[in-house]
């Protein structure tokens, strides 16, 4: 029995219940070195199933039957083949850098322990979600990790914003929870499996293309889009930003939002055989990459501009694996986890320095105060933005494009978007660097600036070293044996259509730095010029304010007619009418009560000699017959 | 000459018609439950002769189940009757009414 899948899962969840129930009692260094240490061990056990992995076949364990009835069975089994090997190193790397992180961010908060009792959860539900082996327990990680998130979004729970923030992606994750279970109920109906192998040997018995097929393929993604903060049910990532900045790095950037990608990536052999499906997706992920990116250009809070990053990054992933690019997809997960980690790291930094200040308006002259963090940023922004050879997102983020441009048909517009969406995350991205990096002081008065500790600045180094060397690593052949061997479109047009994405980025490179390095003065007149461009991109395309209207109000006017006008009359009515028309009837029948003992015995005998005389009439003890 | 089995029954009756008079007009609550009992020995008297008549034990079997309740109800009873005295209340059943409340 292979126990190295359960042991990564038992490290984060051990953490998570010594940090819930006695954390408060401990001493704060080791709460921290607990949460980061459970998930250290478990990225420890990842490279050993790393190891396992590249000598061997993968792995699929039966640890224990959950519940069975008749021919449903619901097992605990781990499927362990290589796409979950890439996604456990990732969430565990890149979340013990965080948590090593977090143990200097949060080292001034109250809640200390119950910090990193979340993380250690969330970390533990991610697992739990990327190894399981059938659906079930997938919709429970998926609805495990909408829980943590839920925790950490809110866990300033003083704050009203962060409340209301919590509440807002629970409810969109919630919808798409529903979509998965549907999806579930769908699998087990038509094919009567629930776990993944023999869902993928089974599903071709289903016509290609056909109804069942392309139904069942459409339900996850409502999960995936509202997990991944897609299109239509995006609104809640930016309001994210309301927990603390670790949270962000981990959750809302490098892992739990990826959820959605490794599903589809996961059930890459439904989605093989329901192309409309796919399709969708695609085009699903493409406006997405394309509408996030927008909005980026003209926000101010830091974390905001990276959250619309992060949607627009998930977009670029949903578009590669609906177009069938899995590997792509899968590659540019890895290389975005290490630059988005940094990002927000980093950014978490800033604000620290700035006093929680998230305006990037308020920022300026980091080079010297915090050098550090100048640097890693400024890698981290190379990366998304695709500089190129040097850095990882450049040979992600290419291979999606060219996936895209070299298919045939709609994908070609899709890879034309993507292409844009390349000019405007440098543009975006650059706009951010230069205002809130910038070399002069755009704000009043002097502050004294301080480089985050070593515990902060360290994980920082090393993602950024990731963020540069992991376009090395050879994700596309690691993972052949899951998606078969990736389309070779040869050299030649690799370096053309290279060349076509950095030329893309340089004209929003040079855009930017026009506008906010070198002339600061026009950017003022090109907002007052493209004025309603700006205020509708400003406001999100009035998205939040249009599900408002549309969906919260009348809803919120249901509720009150139901509150004020069925509660009140119809039931509450119902429940008094039953009630008073006892009390009348009863007035007549009360007057028997006479709590006398005798009155009760004469009633008692009376009854008795009335049965014996009805029982001997019917035997026929007296005169008349029965039925005479 | 053996005593005919119409004899125990009318004693049984007579008995039981006694004890349930007896419930019915007094009311010392003592008084009122000695004839509870002599109700429970009619039908006892009953069950015995009945069974002698037909011989059979099923009738006895009975006899002891009512000896047995009738011993656990007097226990029962005889307790809260001490308790109502201890109480200060009268000694009457027509006064004790708080069921009806």
């Amino acid at each position: 029995m292979d126990i190295l899948a359960p042991l990564v899962l038992l490290a984060p969840l051990v953490g998570f219940l010594i940090n819930a129930l006695v954390g408060r009692s401990l001493p704060r260094r080791m709460v921290g070195w607990i949460g980061a240490g459970s998930i250290g061990l478990a990225f420890v056990f990842a490279l050993l199933i790393l190891g396992q992995q590249l000598g061997g076949q993968r792995l699929d364990q039966t640890y224990f039957t959950w519940w069975s009835s008749g021919d449903f069975n619901v097992p605990f089994n781990l499927y362990v083949d290589r796409l979950s090997t890439l996604m456990i190193l990732v969430i565990t790397g890149v979340g013990f850098l965080i948590h090593v992180y977090s143990i200097g961010y949060m080292a001034e908060d109250p809640g200390y322990s119950r910090f990193f009792a979340y993380m250690n959860l969330f970390v533990f539900s991610m697992l739990l979600l990327v190894l399981s082996g059938n659906l079930v327990w997938l919709i429970i990680g998926w609805a495990a990790v909408g829980l943590s998130s839920y925790l950490l979004i809110g866990f300033w729970f003083e704050r009203t914003s962060a409340v209301l923030a919590a509440r807002k992606a629970f409810v969109m994750n919630t919808i798409g929870d529903v979509g998965m279970v549907f999806a579930a109920f769908l699998i087990f109906l038509n094919l009567r499996v629930l776990d993944y192998q023999s869902l993928f040997d089974r599903v071709h018995q289903l016509p290609k293309g056909g109804t069942i097929i392309t139904a069942i393929c459409l339900l996850p993604p409502v999960g995936a889009v509202a997990k991944s903060a897609q299109l239509p049910l995006h609104t809640w990532l930016p309001d994210a930003m309301e927990g603390p900045t670790p949270v962000s790095a981990l959750i809302h950037a490098a892992t739990m939002v990826t959820a959605g990608v490794y599903l589809v990536a996961r059930m890459h052999l439904l989605y093989d055989w329901a192309p409309a499906a796919a399709a969708t997706v695609a085009v699903i992920g493409g406006v997405t990459a394309f509408y996030a990116a927008t909005i980026g250009t003209a926000q101010v809070d830091i974390k905001r501009i990276l959250a619309y990053s992060t949607m627009s990054q998930i977009g670029y992933m949903f578009l590669a694996v609906g177009i069938g690019a899995y590997t792509a997809g899968m590659f540019h997960f890895m290389t975005h986890a290490f630059f988005k980690a940094l990002l927000f790291l980093a950014a978490g930094n800033v604000i620290h320095a700035f006093h929680d200040d998230q305006d990037i308006r308020n920022m300026g002259n980091l080079r010297a105060g915090l050098p550090i963090t100048f640097w890693t940023f400024l890698i981290g922004t190379l990366s998304i933005t695709g500089f190129p050879i040097v850095t990882a997102g450049f040979w992600s983020k290419d291979e999606i494009i060219r996936a895209a441009l070299s298919a045939s048909g709609g994908e070609f517009f899709l890879g034309i978007l993507a292409l844009i969406t390349a000019g405007l995350t440098a543009f975006y991205m650059f706009r951010l660097f230069f205002i809130a990096f910038g070399w002069e002081w755009l704000s009043r008065d002097e502050r004294h600036l301080h480089e985050a500790g070593m515990l902060q600045t360290l994980p920082i180094i090393i993602l950024a070293a990731g963020a540069v060397i992991g376009g090395y690593i050879p994700v596309a052949s690691f993972l052949s044996p899951v998606f078969g061997h990736a389309t070779d479109v040869g050299t030649l047009a690799f370096w053309g259509l290279a060349a076509l994405t950095v030329a893309a980025a340089a004209v929003g490179f040079f855009l930017a730095y026009l506008l906010y390095a070198r002339r600061p003065e026009l950017a003022v007149a090109w907002r007052t010029r493209l004025r309603p461009i700006h205020t509708l991109v400003e406001h999100k395309y009035y998205v939040d304010e249009l599900y408002d209207l549309v969906i919260v109000r009348p809803a919120l006017a249901v509720a009150r007619f139901l509150d004020d006008v069925v509660e009140t009359r119809v039931i509450d009515g119902a429940v008094n009418a039953v009630a008073a028309f006892v009390v009348l009837e009863a007035r007549e029948f009360r007057l028997i009560e006479t709590g006398r003992v005798r009155s009760y015995a004469l009633v008692t005998l009376g009854g008795a000699v009335g049965i014996v005389l009805i029982v001997a009439w019917y035997l026929g003890y007296l005169p008349w017959k029965v039925g005479a | 000459m053996p005593v005919p089995a119409y004899a125990f029954l009318m004693l049984s009756g007579a008995l039981f018609t006694m004890g349930a008079i007896g419930f019915m007009v007094r009311r010392n609550p003592l008084v009122v439950f000695m004839c509870v009992e002599l109700m429970l020995n009619a039908v006892n008297l009953a069950f015995a002769a009945m069974s002698r008549f037909l011989n059979s034990l099923d009738g006895v079997v009975f006899a002891f189940l009512v000896i047995t309740v009738a011993a656990a109800e007097v226990v029962v009873g005889i307790a809260i009757i001490v308790q109502v005295y201890r109480a200060g209340r009268q000694m009457d059943v027509d006064e004790l009414d708080l069921m009806k409340e």
